[in-house]
């Protein structure tokens, strides 16, 4: 599935939500679901700063797409990284390089998330496409 | 009517009618990072600009004589409302922020030498931390830490040890910004004078909340934000003994500090305005007065009095709550309660509070030092103002269940 299909699939699950007490309840799903990042991964080089809380991602390379493993001490933000690594994950860095991220706008979490806490999700999604960078340009 | 009718003032601000992205109406719980501004101070903003605005103290039209005599007023209400000597102690600035580094810049020049000490407490908002951290870079003066014990209190014992002949000032705050702890000022403006030390009170957390008299403090400073106490932001205040003021060399250079200027020598104008370099924030500094007036006529005395009622209530309800531990439990607190829930990231009860339409802040409340003493990933704030009710504060207790069903 593409990156724009993955985006498609989320926006289409949040709509069969009514109001935000059950979306904010699915993305704390999301989280405490999210299988955790090893103490050893949670360096400073693979943290994301600009969050509130603290934020790592963790890349690597197989067969030329890129696998992301991410953990947050927040259960909430740990959600948002759920979302973020289905759309990205086993992705061509270029597709994840070039791509649209409209689905946090779409399904309203750029609005409904205070400027801190979408700020710290959009450093998640800078962090990811410069890593997709970082392999364009060594390759 | 009762003394305090709380409904009824509520009225006098617009933003509390107010809902948030659900519709749920808005209870604001974030005094302490700003307080919302009642209708007098917004429409005496407008008016300023839609009648008034024109530069102060230079024009010959009548424009700005009104400008000034506006502006002017504006220093004589703010000094009646700390109870300054006079108007020449009252320098109009950005906010605390740049009071403190005014004197941090301007007192200290060529008095600060090589292994002097400069105390401040465990206590500190950043920006009572960082200017003197500079300070101390650019002269090699030692910043020295009044500790504090395990419930938040200054430990006056440590604090007199500090005490010496090499200690050159002493800055700290009257209320933490980040615990609510009270500070003992009084008596460690009392303590430090005995020694010829000179005091700056940041009163960022206590300008809103309780009446301040410089001259009863006998502080040589005390610096406030004008919109921590209902006022717009981007106008403070420093207050200053007219003496040390008189003392002090300019902050900064510019138009309105000189009385004349040559290539060779310039002279520097009188106080006030030495200090105010530039085209001061003239609708603010107005806006400003017109604050302290609004909060003046409903009484500080009945203000405090109602402030400590609902921080009393609100202790004592989220004391109740099964997993919730207050940080900060200092013998004097006031406004101010921070708090963690379980082992939950403060961020998370932040964001299902905001959800539940309640402001509060999480983080490390700009206090990075005092807080990581306490809790390694910050706490959630509620700070409250006169406007808030019990009925609020029983909004947040459930909420604060919701979260901890939400998240456990």
């Amino acid at each position: 599935m593409s990156i724009k299909e993955k985006q498609e699939e989320i926006i289409e699950e949040f709509s069969m939500f009514d109001d935000w007490d059950s979306k904010y309840e699915y993305i704390i799903e999301l989280g405490k679901q999210h299988p955790p990042l090893p103490d050893v991964d949670k360096t400073q080089e693979n943290k994301v700063s600009g969050c509130q809380s603290q934020v790592w991602i963790k890349t690597e390379y197989q067969n030329g797409k890129m696998i992301f493993r991410a953990d947050s001490d927040a259960i909430i933000t740990k959600g948002l990284i759920a979302l973020l690594i289905r759309v990205f994950n086993n992705q061509d860095p270029r597709e994840i390089y070039n791509s649209d991220i409209k689905f946090l706008d779409e399904i309203g979490l750029i609005k409904h998330l205070s400027p801190n806490r979408s700020n710290g999700l959009l450093s998640m999604v800078k962090r990811i496409k410069a890593e997709a960078q970082k392999y364009l340009n060594n390759n | 009517m009762p003394v305090f009718d709380v409904k009824n003032i509520r009225k006098d601000f617009p933003i509390l009618s107010r809902r948030n992205l659900n519709e749920k109406p808005l209870i604001y719980f974030d005094n302490a990072a700003t307080t919302q501004k009642p209708a007098i101070v917004i429409e005496t903003i407008r008016n300023y600009y839609e009648n008034i605005n024109s530069n102060v103290h230079r024009g010959v039209h009548f424009l700005s004589e009104e400008a000034t005599t506006k502006f002017e007023e504006a220093r004589e209400k703010i000094r009646s409302f700390i109870n300054a000597d006079s108007v020449e102690e009252i320098i109009f600035v950005r906010g605390t922020t740049e009071a403190i580094n005014l004197v941090a810049t301007s007192f200290c020049r060529g008095k600060i030498k090589e292994n002097d000490e400069i105390i401040i407490s465990f206590l500190e908002h950043h920006s009572n931390i960082v200017p003197w951290q500079l300070l101390c870079e650019c002269t090699g003066a030692v910043l020295k830490v009044i500790p504090i014990n395990s419930n938040g209190d200054l430990m006056f014992d440590e604090f007199e040890k500090l005490l010496n002949e090499r200690t050159k000032f002493i800055a700290l705050n009257h209320i933490s910004n980040a615990i609510g702890t009270v500070n003992p000022i009084e008596e460690i403006i009392k303590t430090a004078h005995k020694r010829n030390i000179p005091v700056l009170i940041d009163g960022a957390q206590s300008i809103q909340h309780k009446k301040i008299d410089v001259k009863k403090l006998d502080c040589d400073f005390f610096a406030f934000s004008g919109h921590k106490v209902y006022g717009p932001t981007g106008i403070g205040i420093l207050y200053g003994k007219k003496e040390i003021l008189d003392a002090m060399p300019p902050y900064q250079g510019g138009g309105e500090m000189i009385s004349s200027v040559s290539f060779e020598k310039t002279d520097y104008n009188v106080l006030p305005y030495k200090f105010e370099a530039g085209t001061p924030n003239i609708a603010d500094a107005i806006g400003l007065a017109s604050a302290v007036e609004y909060i003046s006529k409903i009484g500080m005395d009945n203000i405090e009095n109602y402030e400590k009622e609902i921080f009393e209530y609100a202790t004592n309800k989220l004391s109740g709550i099964e997993g919730l531990k207050i940080i900060g439990t200092a013998k004097q607190k006031a406004n101010i309660i921070s708090f963690l829930l379980n082992d939950f990231h403060p961020y998370d009860v932040g964001a299902i509070l905001d959800n539940e339409g309640i402001a509060v802040r999480t983080g490390m409340h700009c206090a990075e030092p005092l807080i990581k003493f306490f809790s390694k990933i910050g706490t959630v704030r509620v700070s409250f103002a006169f406007y808030n009710m019990r009925e609020e504060v029983d909004k947040l207790v459930e909420a604060i269940y919701k979260a901890k069903k939400l998240l456990g």
